[in-house]
């Protein structure tokens, strides 16, 4: 009997559809309580390994634990505990937002006076209140996600899937989805959700796991990932081209790594792994009298992490998968 | 590149959210039944949302009974009265058995999108939204049969089996509507969209009720068209409804009927809940 410390523990989880190989020997441990995000490519598995989680997919091999349950096993026992918001939308178009959640909150057991407070006060906290009384199908992108989260937390769960939570949102609307998932977590709920961007695995998640080709190939927090990286990279450009090879020395002592010339015969770029450092690194341009014309220190993107990671870029088919779910 | 971002400082969740989210008492598991009656609700909800839906149980019978009375009646039975008599209960049949169809159509439709997998990943009764749709679909076989009913005794349908028989007729009608749906509902879980479930269910349906003997008496066939009418269940069916309804009914034609229907039962509701429990599950 192994005691339920994790919320999630996976071992040498395998899959494959045909001969297709799709997840091939998954390892993941989530602590309670924390967010943890699945970061990887369109096709990288992580629907896969969710819907397996949520007991909704059967495996070839491996196994599978919510809180000590086996999702197989103890299938029951893991969906009283879990909630999974997929990857599209799962809610009723031709119903009401309200009709939605009072659905949801009467198959969980409340009374109808009980799940219609339920769906009222959700609708109020994710701010539906307005469209509350329209049919889902009349809803934004955005407004049916939150839906789609409020029929999630109708009775607050332990663990909630959240697969893409934010794909195809505007930023507005992301940012509301943000807001819910640090809520989540700040009320005791673990949180596992699936990403293709960085930026998103690192404003929300403790840990992050960077799943390609159904393989984690990287895991840590989401310094110790970018830290393989570069804290992002640092684009420069010069007014005076023919300044640059001293800059290039410049940057080179002070931020310890190696300095890219581009084709721009103005412009350098470096990954940094100190965003602190790079602001010394101006001053001392200035001191040295280049005057720096344009400059941005961005985060490093997924197809940098990937580069860094597998010494590969992305490839094209998610790109063009991406662009067909867009 | 994105430009130069401040690391966010985790923002407070706001105050109705966490009051929301901080309730964490889990509600006593209903029945299966109860959960099955919610289903149902969510299946009467859409007649509510879905006004096309009541069209397709009322206006469409009653074109079709209209039609037939007044475009075949005076040619194949001299009045319209008492084509009536043997054309209504055959339209009735006719009407119920296409309703069926929309079963498959509505179930195809969930498990095409991601509200299927959020019903699977719930804590209740597996079945449950399945029945719950079936449920709602006899209320659309009864709002239509009981239209075209109504309908036709106002037109001039008298049936010599009075309430008891026309009741008797009616309820031999939805069991065998109700039992003919399994077919579709299994169609449904192996069909890649609503369209398809569509299309192959009414190529199964057209021949079978205008090949029968609804609209015409099988005496006057080819004897090939002939034969194919005496086996199709449609034609006994009707047979057994006209027979109920005129207080007539020969056991024989009855008993096929519920034989029929058993077997159906029998068969596709196993078969449509394995599909349904193994639905991308694999
Ligand atoms: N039902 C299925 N049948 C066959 N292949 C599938 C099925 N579902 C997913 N796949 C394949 O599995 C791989 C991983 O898919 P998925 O888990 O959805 O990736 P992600 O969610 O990371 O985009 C893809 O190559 C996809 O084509
Ligand atoms: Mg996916």
């Amino acid at each position: 009997m192994t005691k339920a410390e994790y919320a999630i523990e996976v071992m040498d989880l395998r899959k494959s559809y045909g001969d297709n190989e799709v997840l091939k020997g998954i390892h993941l441990r989530v602590e309670r309580g924390q967010v943890f995000a699945l970061l990887g490519p369109n096709g990288a598995g992580k629907t896969t390994a969710i819907r397996i989680l949520a007991t909704l997919l059967r495996f070839d091999s491996g196994t599978a634990r919510v809180f000590g349950h086996d999702v197989v096993a103890e299938a029951e026992l893991v969906r009283s505990r879990i909630s999974l918001t997929g990857q599209f939308a799962a809610v009723d178009e031709e119903l009401t937002g309200r009709e939605n959640l009072i659905m949801i909150a009467r198959l969980l057991g409340h009374s109808r006076p009980a799940a219609r407070n339920r769906a009222s006060e959700l609708l109020a906290a994710f701010d539906l209140s307005d469209a509350a009384d329209r049919q889902v199908k009349t809803f934004s992108g955005g407004m049916r996600r939150r839906l789609d989260i409020a029929a999630s937390i109708v009775v607050t769960p332990d663990l909630i899937f959240l697969d893409e939570p934010t794909t195809g949102l505007d930023p507005r609307s992301r940012n509301q989805v943000w807001d819910i998932v640090r809520a989540l977590v700040a009320d005791g709920t673990t949180v596992l959700l699936t990403t293709q961007y960085l930026e998103e695995a690192d404003q929300l998640a403790d840990r992050i796991a960077v799943i390609d080709h159904g393989k984690i190939i990287a895991e840590g927090t989401s310094r110790e990932l970018k830290a393989s990286v570069g804290d992002g990279s640092l684009h420069i450009r010069l007014r005076d081209p023919k300044r640059r090879h001293e800059a290039e020395r410049l940057l080179a002592q002070t931020l310890d790594v190696s300095v890219h010339l581009e084709s721009d015969p103005t412009a350098l770029s470096a990954q940094v792994s100190d965003a602190q450092a790079v602001g010394q690194t101006l001053i001392k341009l200035a001191h040295a009298g280049i005057e720096v014309s344009d400059f941005s220190l961005g985060q490093p993107s997924l197809d940098e992490v990937f580069l860094a990671l597998t010494g590969q870029p992305l490839e094209d088919e998610s790109i063009a998968a991406k662009e067909h779910v867009a | 590149m994105t430009t130069i971002q401040p690391t966010l400082v985790r923002a407070v969740p706001n105050e109705a959210l966490h009051r929301a989210l901080s309730d964490r008492k889990r509600p006593t598991r209903p029945s299966s039944w109860q959960v099955s009656l919610i289903f149902f609700w969510r299946a009467l909800l859409k007649f509510k949302h879905v006004p096309m839906q009541i069209f397709d149980v009322t206006m469409f019978p009653i074109m079709m009974t209209v039609m037939f009375t007044y475009l075949f009646g005076g040619a194949l039975a001299g009045s319209t009265s008492k084509y009536l008599y043997t054309l209504l209960p055959g339209i009735l049949a006719q009407t119920v058995v296409f309703i069926t169809m929309y079963t498959g159509v509505a179930v195809n439709t969930d498990v095409a999108k991601g509200i299927f997998d959020r019903f699977r990943s719930m804590p209740i009764w597996k079945p449950a939204p399945l029945v719950g749709a079936l449920m709602g679909d006899t209320v659309r076989y009864t709002t239509a049969a009981t239209v075209v009913t109504v309908l036709g005794l106002i037109l001039g349908f008298r049936p010599d089996g009075g309430l008891f028989g026309v009741l008797a007729g009616l309820a031999l009608l939805l069991f065998f509507a109700f039992s003919l749906s399994w077919i579709w509902t299994a169609l449904s879980l192996v069909m890649q969209t609503p369209e398809s479930v569509m299309m192959t269910s009414s190529m199964i349906l057209f021949p079978l009720t205008f090949v029968s003997n609804i609209l015409v008496d099988p005496e006057t066939m080819p004897r090939g068209v002939r034969a194919f009418v005496n086996i199709n269940p449609i034609t006994h069916l009707v047979t057994a409804v006209r027979g109920l309804m005129h207080g007539n009914a020969e056991t024989g034609d009855v008993l096929v009927v519920i034989a029929v229907a058993l077997a159906l039962n029998a068969i596709f509701a196993p078969l449509t809940m394995r599909l349904y429990n193994n639905k991308n599950a694999r």
